[in-house]
């Protein structure tokens, strides 16, 4: 897997912004305030343990749940608040790679990436093709065009998904547990077409993830999810080195002693 | 002994009202639901070849099961007819006899009973599991509206379909009262369309037509939104089971829908 590079490019403005994010659902309080900031061009990657609240968080900055209180703003725009109309607008800028995937089982591979052309942009269709068989060849896909997301392995059906996302060129790409359900290999080429691609169309990316610690190599933020608030959104190495207890326990529990010790090690304080 | 009947009473009426909300949300939820999709089928952009291919799905492949119920339902009409009419000397009214129940009456409520089992079925599984998938969320994050892309088309083709559809019942009914009426129980052939000429007039037609305009949008409406909003479903649409529960539902509820506003209209338009 390919290590993160250093941006040649200075983040400033805030992309996603929540604050004081609340939900419940029924006596069950998920998020009791979440706040959070995605600076654009940056990799955020949320974390926490299962059962938190990490989907709840990904699905209000989609636009698919409303908080009961607070503010999401995408590019200054509250998507709280926003009617369908101004959400439809907002979600132009989106990209989203689904836990499952989400392609549409009915229809072709090529159709599956060429739908939000023909749908959303007046491209004609030699345009249209040319802009997928640039996007599948980007996700080392050949020769799956006429096949159905079913005659297709799950790696695959991720790159598929990714493609879709992509195709538009969108500024912000969501992504909910981008590797579960494959093998060490296709989490690792995952990995490798989310990073290159990243370089090249430099769009801003939020992940749900719970592939600690691998997922740090591509993340310039990390803020963990514990007890409905975001602990932190601080870098990987901060992270791993944070004093806040519940940050403590994750690293512990997800990275396991391999990591407490190397962190003696390898701090210099 | 007050104490406890007082307590199951409470609980009654919470029951009740529970539930009296409950339908009452859905029928909110699936009101705004069609005049979201009537107003995006009366509003650009169209797109033509989408509701060609839901006209195919949802009436050219219809047929089939279209006539052979059209044509049995006129056979069996022209037979009981037949020695019905018989008993008072009036063969000679069997043409019309058939022509209008089929016109008025049956045309209409058998061709859209056999859609909704036909389509409106596959319908609601085809949304449902969309909805559960997470499709319908993905063309949402998408900017892509669901209503537009999904529901118009299959509207569309509820709304063309179903009128052509009846017109094929009411047609290959009379061809069958024919096939039993004249050529089996020796009716005349020109009796039989004579009376049918000086009875069903204009008025007729409409009704019938009017009724399937008004059933092809029921169906559709129905099966389409419950599987949209398959996840407020109260008995859990979540799965292949909920799929199916849901299929079920949408499917008594479309007939019965349909058998109601059948009564509505005729009442209105007689």
């Amino acid at each position: 897997m390919a290590a993160k590079q250093e941006k040649t490019f200075s983040p400033a403005r805030i992309a996603i912004e929540l604050i004081d994010v609340k939900k419940s659902f029924g006596n069950q309080q998920v998020l009791s305030g979440v706040n959070l900031q995605v600076e654009e061009g940056t990799t955020t990657v949320i974390v926490g343990a299962s059962g938190q609240g990490k989907s709840v968080i990904l699905k209000h900055m989609l636009g698919l749940m409303r908080p009961d209180s607070g503010q999401i703003k995408v590019f200054d725009q509250d998507i709280a608040s926003a009617s369908r109309r101004q959400l439809k607008e907002i979600r132009k800028d989106f990209g989203v790679l689904f836990q499952n995937v989400a392609l549409f089982d009915s229809m072709t591979i090529y159709d599956n990436v060429a739908l939000p052309l023909r749908e959303r942009t007046e491209a004609s269709e030699e345009e249209i093709r040319a802009n997928v068989e640039e996007k599948l060849e980007m996700m080392d896909l050949h020769g799956v065009h006429e096949k159905f997301p079913a005659q297709i392995s799950g790696g695959m059906q991720k790159r598929v998904g990714l493609a879709r996302a992509l195709v538009l060129d969108p500024k912000i790409v969501f992504f909910d547990e981008p590797t579960t359900g494959l093998d060490v290999l296709k989490s690792n080429e995952i990995y490798r077409l989310f990073h290159d691609t990243q370089a090249r169309l430099r769009y801003t990316a939020v992940i749900v993830s719970h592939d600690v610690p691998k997922i740090f190599k591509l993340s310039d933020r990390v803020a963990l999810l514990a007890e409905g608030v975001i602990q932190s959104s601080i870098s990987p190495e901060e992270f791993q080195r944070s004093d806040n207890p519940l940050i403590r326990h994750f690293v512990e529990t997800t990275m396991g002693p391999i990591y407490s010790s190397e962190k003696e090690e390898t701090a210099p304080l | 002994m007050l104490k406890r009947w007082a307590k199951f009473m409470f609980n009654l009426f919470e029951k009740i009202g529970d539930h009296a909300l409950y339908y009452l949300e859905q029928a909110g939820r699936m009101g705004l639901f069609l005049l979201a999709c009537v107003w995006r089928m009366v509003t650009p952009p169209y797109k033509l070849f989408p509701a060609v291919r839901q006209i195919h799905f949802i009436g050219a492949r219809s047929i089939f099961v279209i006539l052979f119920t059209g044509g049995f339902t006129g056979m069996v009409l022209a037979l009981q007819g037949y020695y019905t009419l018989r008993k008072f000397g009036s063969e000679g009214l069997l043409g019309a006899a058939v022509a209008l129940s089929l016109i008025r009456e049956l045309g209409p409520v058998l061709a859209a009973l056999m859609v909704v089992g036909r389509a409106g079925s596959a319908i609601t599984a085809e949304i449902g599991i969309m909805r559960n998938s997470e499709q319908i969320d993905a063309l949402e994050c998408m900017a892509i509206d669901p209503c537009r892309y999904l529901m118009v088309p299959k509207f569309i083709a509820g709304i063309v379909s179903l009128p052509l559809l009846t017109a094929v019942f009411d047609m290959v009914g009379i061809l069958g009262g024919y096939l039993v009426g004249v050529m089996m129980l020796g009716v005349n052939g020109g009796t039989y369309f004579q009376g049918m000429y000086s009875s069903v007039d204009w008025n007729d037609i409409e009704m019938g037509l009017v009724k399937s305009l008004v059933f092809g949008l029921l169906i559709v409406w129905i099966a389409t939104a419950k599987g949209y909003f398959l996840h407020w479903e109260r008995t859990g649409g979540f799965g292949a089971e909920g799929v199916s529960r849901t299929t079920t539902s949408a499917v008594v509820l479309a007939s019965v829908t349909v058998l109601v506003w059948d009564y509505l209209l005729s009442a209105i338009m007689l």
